[in-house]
């Protein structure tokens, strides 16, 4: 009975792939969030949804700090991903990032603001249009979103706008490995007499203008961002470029 | 009918409740005329209230000196009526070593003495005070009914000097915080070293500046080979007669710090970090895991934005 049932779930997955794939929404959301339906419906659109292990979002399950808490999405395992969406159920502004690898691997760390204890997830999506979702809870005491941010009293800020710090690791266990931070106030616009006024889009290309990856981000990323990525085969020197919703740009090279 | 039951129900709850908020706050004589009450090397949790922390008093010939007021309104009642019990001397001066909550939540069961702490204490309080207490109402619950922010209402100046008739060195160093207020009771030997040393339990660093701290740390050992030293209290453990728990917080603080720059160096994202183990001989102190977890998120960005440059 149980060999039968093993055999018919096969063949029924089988037959689901990929056209039938618009069948699949009714998956149990393995973080029993409360918002999840609204959260496919609002966020990803309704459309094709798998819950997926190979979409690993590493967050801590006791954020310290609602102010900058780590999130690091590997979609590694996934082949063929087009665009990563990450996001929060419980956020006052559910969308944290969006992330396109295209030639750089479906890997990027970088730190959120978050509201309350809520699932992070990940949403990756392949050539077939199934978004792929993994996740993970973080508890935190909150008031991530709604507070100033650390330096909004400060001048220091206003100098130093769009101000990029990055290295890239040649060598070593973290062979390829890119880090960079960006000055900017991630200004949510919740917060009473302040606008929201955050970087909306940062792009990664090679020394041969090839596009590693293109990432744009909302406001819930942390004040003075810092990102980590993977650049997979390309070397040499990288230029980092982007701009923020008043216009102000920056475009840097890290050298190797 | 319902309403006697709601009375009885009443009644019984609040009985409960009178036991519950009970801290069990015994003073521990530690040298003539010096005692301590010795909290739990524990986070802030409903069942201990708050009760984490060591405070302290001198009975000092012209009063009372009382070194910290603990966590809470309740904490603060409670201590004074402890202290009571040991001496009849009215309370002539409560100091506060810095501005972290459990150190000075129970400042207004002291409200009709003299409360004083360094400048920045001062500050800090003013600053940061509704924003802690908030966050320990969060935490342990109903022990803090009745708490409010008292600040300090004297500053103090670090030197040696007479506090109620007793020779105290007040000594202003940071670290911990940006003001770390250290007493060395000259009459008895006996050194509060407040949040710069921590016993048999994880150190916090929610303001720590690590450098800042470790210097404090070698001014702090230099007295314990003085010849008059006796004993010290730690701001968190139990009492020492050497100055094994500073080098233990000066060992936790270096492998700290040598672990979020090296991360930091090697490329680690912040949740490579945070996956680290711990070595043995701090993964067995009190707390370990939970003040390391912290201790990435405050310190981490710093060390990551030095490796950037």
């Amino acid at each position: 009975m149980k060999f039968l049932l093993t055999v018919t779930a096969f063949v029924l997955a089988t037959l689901q792939l990929p056209a039938a794939a618009a069948a699949l929404p009714e998956a149990i959301d393995p973080l029993d969030s409360a918002r999840w339906t609204d959260m496919h419906k609002m966020v990803l659109g309704g459309a094709p949804v798998v819950f997926d292990d190979r979409v690993i979002v590493k967050a801590p399950a006791t954020a310290e700090n609602p102010m900058q808490v780590p999130v690091t999405v590997d979609a590694t395992a996934l082949p063929g991903v087009q665009e990563v969406l990450v996001f929060a159920d419980f956020n006052p502004i559910l969308q944290i990032l969006r992330f396109f690898p295209e030639s750089a691997p479906a890997f990027l760390g970088f730190r959120v603001k978050l509201q309350q204890s809520s699932p992070v997830r990940a949403a990756a999506k392949t050539a077939d249009g199934v978004w792929h979702v993994g996740g993970t809870l973080v508890n935190t005491v909150g008031g991530g979103c709604t507070a100033p941010s650390a330096n909004a009293g400060s001048k220091e800020w206003q100098q130093r706008l769009n101000e990029v710090a990055g290295r890239q690791w040649s060598e070593g266990p973290q062979q390829g490995r890119v880090r960079m931070r960006i000055v900017h106030p991630m200004d949510t616009g919740l917060v009473a007499g302040t606008p929201a006024f955050f970087l909306e889009e940062i792009n990664f290309t090679d020394a041969a203008g090839k596009r590693l990856m293109r990432v744009q981000t909302y406001e819930p990323v942390s004040e003075n961002p810092v990102f980590t990525l993977t650049r997979g085969n390309s070397t040499g020197p990288l230029d980092a470029s982007g701009r923020d919703n008043n216009g102000n740009a920056f475009n840097v090279r890290i050298a190797p | 009918m319902k309403r006697l039951f709601c009375y009885l129900t009443l009644l019984v709850a609040g009985g409960l409740n009178a036991a519950e908020f009970d801290y069990g706050l015994k003073a521990r004589q530690i040298a003539p005329d010096v005692h301590v009450f010795v909290g739990r090397t524990e986070d802030f949790t409903p069942a201990n209230g708050g009760n984490i922390v060591n405070t302290g008093f001198i009975v000092a010939p012209g009063g009372t000196i009382v070194i910290d007021s603990g966590s809470s309104r309740r904490y603060g009642e409670q201590m004074r009526q402890a202290i009571a019990g040991v001496s009849p001397k009215s309370v002539a001066l409560v100091i506060n070593t810095h501005h972290h909550p459990d150190h000075f939540l129970g400042n207004q069961a002291f409200a009709d003495t003299p409360i004083a702490a360094l400048a920045a204490t001062r500050q800090g309080i003013g600053a940061d005070g509704n924003a802690f207490a908030e966050n320990l109402y969060g935490l342990t619950g109903d022990w803090m009914k009745g708490t409010e922010v008292f600040a300090p209402t004297q500053t103090l100046a670090a030197g040696t000097q007479e506090v109620s008739g007793r020779r105290l060195r007040l000594i202003a160093l940071n670290g911990h915080t940006e003001a770390d207020l250290v007493i060395y009771d000259e009459t008895s030997g006996v050194l509060f070293a407040g949040d710069l040393v921590f016993n048999e339990r994880a150190p916090t660093t929610p303001h720590a500046n690590v450098e800042q701290w470790l210097a404090a740390l070698d001014q702090l050992e230099a007295i314990t080979r003085e010849t008059g030293f006796k004993m010290l209290v730690p701001g968190h453990g139990e009492v020492a007669r050497d100055a094994a728990p500073i080098r233990q917080t000066r060992a936790w603080l270096e492998w700290l710090q040598r672990t979020l720059r090296e991360s930091a160096a090697a490329g680690l994202d912040m949740n490579e970090v945070l996956a680290r183990p711990l070595p043995p001989e701090f993964a067995k102190l009190p707390v370990a895991a939970s003040e390391y977890r912290r201790s990435v998120g405050h310190l981490f960005p710093a060390a990551e934005q030095e490796a950037l440059k």
